[in-house]
């Protein structure tokens, strides 16, 4: 339980970072709160020939309401997410699945990007984006700057568009649209704990969307328009078998699906009632 | 840019429990095991080691953190308090350890320690919290003995002896 030998490096700026990826691409692995990359790391499920811990960039620790957006910077900890005033107002889905997202004792070290990053398939945040649509902000030293929707860059289990000599600057997650209803529900054995299965929905005059997560290998998103209300549980029943989710300790696929039917249908029916 | 090469050592200067301290690691070398092994702190606990039991929970300037889940070397010119922080001039136990004494809050005291310096920080930023919220941060810490309704009523009523302390008027 004790992580294997790695090199350290501690960029002070943005530029030193993309530097050192540049020059070292496949053998760094990026640190920020380490709340599910130290826990690999002591397993020995990775080891890293070099870490670079990016927590004293402090040009990336950020949160920064735009007109459609809210961008949040890479070294942001889902604390201060949490803690800032107008999460509720600007994205309230955001603002619901956080406290699910750990523990007040890892939310004070996990960030946001890192998370969004790690892309774990029950993950809350990486759901949260699928369903609003959001980006990420890619950057590299050779390529600049580029701008991935949430769908091309999460690829599945743990598997990400990202270049080695690339990092996740930024996320960016767009704001409440007016008449639009969200909610978020998810199953798990203790809050806080990983979830066997987490939705989110959001409902408006144009339609009904819901993600799922933990069932397949990535936050998986299903639109209906004009969808009757007698035609919801058989909409969400297609929608958990199209799903595939396979057993585990945590649960089996029977169970599963029967999250997604039930879950579903509560968070479509809270996003409704929300949009009053 | 600080950097250490896998086998070398790097001298850590920090603030422990409000003094100046230092010691060398490694980079593998986790925050916990520092604290034990190099400073000499047995009272942070190790449990799991990666960050689901709490019992090694302390506060990195001020936020509480997994130290099994920090490495030595980022604690470079940073705050870290233990639960000998809680200690007053006289070696006394504060208001939150004396509660937890006196409602059978601990029975090994092997997840205590953790505990005591997240309800600290938690306490801090929410003065006033419900039982579910407590609750809510107790979830974060793995206690096989106490069912932690004996923590529940410490913090409750340190909660209680606070807010009516802060309303004497001067």
């Amino acid at each position: 339980m004790k992580p294997y030998k790695f090199e350290y490096f501690r960029p002070a700026s943005l530029e030193e970072a993309l530097d050192l990826l540049a020059r070292h691409s496949e053998d760094v692995r990026i640190l920020a709160g380490g709340q599910s990359l130290v826990p690999m790391m002591n397993f020995r499920l990775v080891q890293p020939k070099k870490l670079m811990d990016i927590t004293a960039i402090k040009s990336l620790d950020y949160i920064r309401a735009e007109r459609d957006t809210v961008e949040v910077g890479a070294t942001t900890t889902q604390a201060k997410l949490l803690e800032w005033p107008q999460l509720a107002s600007t994205v309230p889905l955001v603002a619901m699945a956080l406290p699910h997202v750990g523990h007040f004792q890892t939310r004070s070290r996990g960030t946001v990007c890192g998370s969004v990053a790690h892309s774990d398939p029950v993950s809350e945040l990486p759901l949260c984006l699928a369903v609003l649509g959001g980006s990420v902000i890619l950057s590299s030293k050779k390529t600049g700057s580029r701008e991935v929707s949430a769908a091309d860059f999460q690829l599945g289990l743990l598997l990400t568009a990202r270049r080695y000599d690339e990092m996740v600057t930024a996320v960016r997650f767009p704001v409440r649209q007016p008449g639009t209803g969200y909610a978020f529900q998810e199953m798990a054995e203790r809050k806080g704990d990983l979830a066997v299965c987490a939705v989110a929905a959001k409902v408006s005059d144009r339609g009904i969307r819901l993600g799922v997560g933990g069932v397949a290998e990535k936050p998986t998103v299903r639109d209906w328009n004009d969808l009757p209300d007698s035609g919801l549980d058989e909409a969400l029943n297609a929608f958990a078998w199209d799903l595939e989710g396979s057993d585990d300790i945590h649960g089996s696929a029977v169970y599963r699906r029967q999250l997604v039917r039930r879950l579903g249908r509560r968070a479509i029916m809270e996003a409704r009632e929300c949009r009053k | 840019m600080p950097q250490v090469t896998s086998d070398g050592r790097t001298l850590i200067n920090f603030i422990l429990n409000g003094k100046p301290a230092s010691g060398q690691a490694e980079p593998r070398m986790l925050l916990s095991d520092f604290l034990r092994q190099v400073a000499g702190l047995t009272e942070v606990h190790v449990g799991c080691e990666h960050g689901i039991c709490g019992a090694c929970t302390l506060r990195i300037d001020g936020e509480p953190a997994r130290s099994c889940l920090t490495f030595a070397v980022q604690i470079e010119g940073r705050r870290v308090d233990t639960v000998q922080s809680l200690l007053g001039p006289r070696g006394e136990l504060n208001d939150l350890q004396a509660a937890f004494r006196k409602h059978h809050s601990l029975q090994c005291g092997y997840c205590t320690t953790g505990i005591l310096m997240s309800a600290t920080a938690f306490l801090e930023k929410n003065p006033n919290p419900g039982e579910e919220e407590i609750r809510d941060m107790l979830s974060g810490h793995i206690c096989r003995c106490t069912g932690y309704v004996g923590m529940v009523r410490a913090i409750k009523e340190v909660v209680a002896s606070r807010s009516a302390k802060s309303k004497v008027p001067a």
